[in-house]
């Protein structure tokens, strides 16, 4: 389709000009700068420099303690997204009838989106508390155990993974909801007349056609778990008890902004960005198969 | 007429009242001092006060001092200022930043400071730990400020119920010996502590004459090599390890986090910063008594003697001469006894000088709260030696971590204590070294 | 004949249980949907119970679940500790300017790709376009380095300029301009209208619906941004509310926790984004679909 332009030298230049130069200002040079700086040792005031080439990444690989940062963001990020999406999708399309009201109910349950992080793991911290919890008191009259987040570190991983979790739950539900309303019904009442029961159905049937919604949430959760949960397990558990929900974005900060060890913190935003890309990549490339359906 | 004479009256007035106002802002144009700082709340009040207190006693200088986050947020900004050419005159800096500052070349050394204002403060006076940590061949390189020492703390109330006297714990074996019966007489935990490595690893070194790093612990140069693998290390934590397996030794986490089980009332024994003091009257008061002793020692091993903690102030480079001036003379007027006894009784945290300790003790102050004296005590009944001076560590942060991270897999038995320490140790002067490498 | 009976019957059957199904799958819809707001909103509730009680009263067992009357003096206390006005006139000032910076100038860098050839168009494009894989973690000690040059550490220039180039916004405005008729163009064209007039007089009212939506999306975006605040700010009076919060709550667990203020103080922060979302759900929801395609 021929596209009308306009015809005009300099106006689109100075139209794109302020995007562009935030663009390259905040976004290029840091990340250019973060590459460069990861192949350093850097002193705390910046003013010593030893190139180290690849040493900053050899030394994470081998240090346990990254190893096991990265652990616990795959962790993390996995009960997040299969627990988030399998509750989010079971409860669809047991919630999907043709109701009244489904409008009301998506906002009623989309308001979670707007709590930030940090506030949503605060709100959880107390529910989670192990001397005045409610969570730990009810829990109480079912096992003896302590359920002490300040010093298990699984239970503190599923206090963030609780919280996160809840945080993306409405939004997990209504796109699930808006794909089950968009599965034609002939083919599932099809299905039910050939003796297929109400499972067998939805593995066979419904599943497979939401496949496409299922990808796309299933990035977005990842990527919401890698990098937008900062907020969340500073405020609550700073990493902690000792570093069982150290993420790997809480560690990158840490060490560069707590230990003062700038090359090595700048080798972390490397990988993360690896990861980015890795999954931003994964994203498009299915973004393009969506449009098969 | 009259009205017209009325007009002029009252604009004369008014010209008057404006100049009388001006007045004082044109005659004296104070130099304003700037200075950083980490303390919130009740502390950051006291900060305040003290900065008042000196804006009021004299109309030279006015030193403004601006909270600006934790020990970690207040020195990255610090840093970050000074590479912007606008760093404050004095920033608060913790005992982890030691090394950093010292190597930075973007720091004013105090004693340099008051040598050049011709200030004379008297530096032999100050407690000898405290000295020792901050100095460079004799010579103080920041004002000592807030500085605390871990002692030992008790719970009277679950020493009664388990069936043992009024007498702390002088010995890590009375330790183990009353934590077991603690336990044995209900409590939830016999003995725990606050700030794992700098309790049980730093200072515990330095209250044996144990050495903690080469180069004297940093003193003497950059430190490359631990040597917390050595036999004292080993036993302290095979001790403990023993104590968590037997349970009369509760690990409950790392920084301060365990102060909530003592002042919860958890613990029989507990060792952490002798700061804790403030927080654990107002929270047990009404549900427990409480006591404080000097720490524990090791048998088999010399006395040394406690190290600090806490924060001190720290000159930055880059301002003018003048101001320098106010510098040197906030800092006399900090020094003085008068307001040493002051800070340390409203805030908990040492007093910094003999003439100050002398001061409270005639004020009567350590007979109304002899808790704060305990501290005091211990420090002064150490010797001080090569070994117990301080600790200067490049990278000390992260060093702090591998140390806990590896006392953590000691207590939790998944290594022997000398493994675990070796690994400690491997991984510590690796960081050490990045450190060192940076300024030959 | 008795074949053509059963299948009758088998057909029969199915149709009844098909319409009992439905008419019990609508009452299980209704159920489950409600369960899941309750559960959804249970977090939020005891925090607004527990801002109204007193501090004894919160850490006390077993846990009260009811409200009680000290919400006043809570709130009071909350907005006196933290500073709140001027936590919250920051995350406003944050919030709304993030918004309004990143629409403006993602609308005019669309427009110009979409209306204009130019040399360069697609490396702006693609420029645009990689920094989807730059997110603030990967890139934060230099960030910082940046800012600090530019002097912009701790304060409003820092918290908001940086944030308002997006790739999301961008993408959002040019597959909208799009899907425009290019009709209205060539007749803007033929009646002299330059495109600047073009873009005032036309695309901007048609793309009133996406603005709505983008705004929607930015403003919680903005308001509840932690890492980048965190970093930034370095005096409590430029902190964000999110952050704010965070202060409140004591670390290492050897002060006593107001949780009653320490709610209160998180109610009043997260009330506006979730506000802006319920009130302009339905712009949340398209921006949501929008922005995530």
């Amino acid at each position: 389709m021929k596209r009308t332009v306009f015809r005009n030298r300099w106006l689109p230049y100075a139209l794109v000009a302020p995007q562009v130069a935030i663009t390259v200002v905040f976004f290029y040079w840091p990340a250019l700068d973060s590459v460069r700086l990861s192949l350093y040792r850097a002193s705390p005031f910046g003013d010593r420099l030893i190139f180290v080439g690849w040493g900053n990444f050899a030394r994470l690989f081998n240090d346990a303690a990254y190893v096991r940062s990265a652990m616990t963001s795959v962790v993390f990020a996995f009960f997040v997204t299969v627990i988030g999406l399998a509750l989010a999708l079971v409860l669809a399309a047991l919630a999907n009838a043709k109701i009244r009201g489904l409008g009301v109910y998506r906002s009623l349950l989309l308001w979670p989106y707007g709590i930030a992080p940090a506030i949503a793991g605060i709100l959880w911290l107390f529910i989670f508390h192990p001397s005045y919890g409610v969570l730990p008191y009810v829990l109480s009259f079912v096992t003896a155990y302590q359920f002490n987040w300040f010093l298990k570190g699984w239970v503190a991983m599923t206090l963030i993974i609780v919280a996160a979790i809840w945080k993306q739950f409405g939004y997990n539900l209504a796109f699930y909801l808006a794909g089950l309303q968009g599965i034609e019904t002939s083919v599932l009442e099809a299905a039910s007349v050939d003796g297929a029961g109400p499972i067998r159905r939805f593995l066979a049937i419904t599943f497979p056609l939401l496949s496409p919604v299922t990808f796309f949430l299933f990035t977005l959760n990842m990527t919401f778990a890698f990098f937008d949960t900062f907020g969340l397990v500073h405020s609550v558990t700073q990493g902690g008890p000792g570093d069982a929900t150290s993420i790997l974005v809480y560690k990158a900060w840490k060490d560069g902004f707590e230990n003062l060890q700038l090359g090595i913190s700048a080798a972390q935003s490397v990988v993360l960005m690896a990861v980015v890309i890795g999954l931003t990549a994964f994203q498009f490339r299915f973004a393009e198969k969506r449009v098969n359906y | 007429m009259r009205v017209f004479s009325s007009r002029s009256l009252s604009t004369a007035v008014l010209v008057v009242a404006v100049v009388i106002l001006a007045l004082p802002g044109i005659a004296l144009a104070k130099t304003e001092i700037v200075w950083w700082h980490a303390l919130q709340s009740a502390l950051g009040e006291r900060v305040n006060e003290i900065a008042a207190k000196f804006n009021a006693s004299q109309n030279e200088y006015e030193v403004k001092a601006i909270f600006k986050g934790s020990y970690p947020e207040t020195l990255n900004a610090a840093i970050a200022a000074y590479r912007a050419k606008q760093a404050p005159h004095v920033v608060q800096v913790y005992e982890v930043g030691t090394q950093t500052m010292l190597s930075s070349g973007a720091i004013y050394p105090v004693f340099q400071l008051m040598k050049d204002n011709n200030i004379a403060i008297d530096w032999n006076d100050l407690i000898g730990p405290v000295k020792t940590y901050y100095s460079s061949g004799g010579n103080l390189y920041s004002m000592a400020f807030n500085s605390s020492t871990p002692i030992l703390y008790y719970n009277k109330d679950l020493f009664k119920k388990a069936g043992l006297a009024d007498k702390p714990p002088a010995t890590w074996d009375e330790v183990e010996a009353m934590a077991k019966k603690l336990v044995a007489g209900g409590a939830k935990c016999g003995y725990s502590t606050g700030w794992p490595s700098w309790v049980l690893m730093e200072t515990m070194h330095a209250y044996h004459d144990q050495p903690f790093a080469d180069h004297a612990n940093g003193f003497d140069g950059l430190a490359t090599t631990l040597k917390i693998n050595g036999p004292f290390g080993v036993k302290m934590l095979e001790l403990l390890q023993r104590g968590a397996k037997e349970g009369w030794f509760t690990y409950n986490g790392r920084l301060n986090k365990a102060e909530a089980n003592m002042g919860g009332g958890e613990c029989g024994i507990f060792t952490t910063s002798s700061a804790y003091i403030g927080n654990i009257t107002k929270t047990a008061e009404g549900k427990f008594a409480w006591g404080t002793a000097p720490l524990p020692h090791m048998a088999g091993f010399p006395q040394g003697n406690s190290i600090i903690g806490g924060a001190t102030l720290w000159v930055m480079k880059g301002a003018k001469p003048e101001e320098y001036k106010g510098v040197a003379r906030f800092f006399k007027y900090l020094a003085s006894t008068e307001n040493q006894a002051w800070w340390a009784t409203t805030t908990g945290y040492l007093p910094l000088t003999q003439a100050a300790v002398k001061t409270m003790e005639a004020s009567g102050v350590y007979g109304k709260n002899p808790h704060l004296k305990t501290s005091v005590t211990q420090m002064n009944a150490g010797k001080t030696t090569p070994n117990s001076q301080g600790l200067r560590l490049g990278n000390y942060g992260s060093v702090r971590d591998a140390i806990e991270e590896q006392m953590e897999n000691v207590f939790a038995g998944k290594k022997t204590a000398k493994q675990g320490l070796d690994d400690a140790v491997a991984k510590s002067n690796d960081i050490l070294k990045e450190f060192a490498a940076l300024y030959k | 004949m008795a074949r053509a009976v059963e299948a009758t019957a088998t057909v029969g059957l199915a149709v009844t249980a098909r319409r009992r199904r439905r008419d019990w799958s609508g009452f299980t819809a209704h159920a489950i949907l409600l369960a899941s707001v309750a559960v959804l909103a249970f977090p939020l509730y005891y925090a607004v119970v527990i801002s109204t009680q007193t501090v004894g009263q919160a850490t006390s067992l077993p846990p009260r679940l009811l409200p009680s009357t000290a919400l006043l003096q809570n709130y009071a206390e909350a907005w006196q500790r933290a500073k709140m006005g001027r936590l919250l006139f920051n995350s406003a000032v944050m919030a709304l300017a993030i918004a309004v910076g990143k629409i403006t100038i993602s609308l005019l860098s669309a427009f110009a790709i979409v209306y204009f050839d130019f040399r360069g168009k697609w490396l702006v494009f693609w420029m645009i376009f990689v920094t989807l894989m730059l997110p603030i973690p990967v890139r934060i000690v230099s960030t910082y380095e940046v800012m600090t040059q530019l002097g912009w550490v701790n304060t409003y220039w820092g918290l908001t300029v940086p944030l308002m180039a997006s790739a999301t916004g961008t993408f959002l405005f040019r597959q909208f301009y799009q899907t425009i008729p290019d009709s209205l163009a060539e007749a803007a064209q033929l009646d002299g209208a330059g495109p600047l007039r073009f873009l005032w007089s036309i695309l901007l009212p048609l793309s009133k619906a996406n603005i709505a939506a983008l705004f929607v999306i930015l403003f919680v975006y903005g308001w509840n941004e932690y890492l980048w605040p965190l970093m930034i700010t370095t005096t409590p009076e430029m902190r964000t509310a999110v952050v704010g919060v965070e202060s409140l709550v004591p670390r290492g667990g050897s002060q006593l926790a107001e949780w009653n203020v320490i709610m209160a103080a998180a109610v009043m922060v997260l009330l506006p984004p979730v506000a802006v979302i319920v009130v302009m759900q339905r712009w949340f929801v398209k921006g949501l679909i929008e922005t995530e395609k």
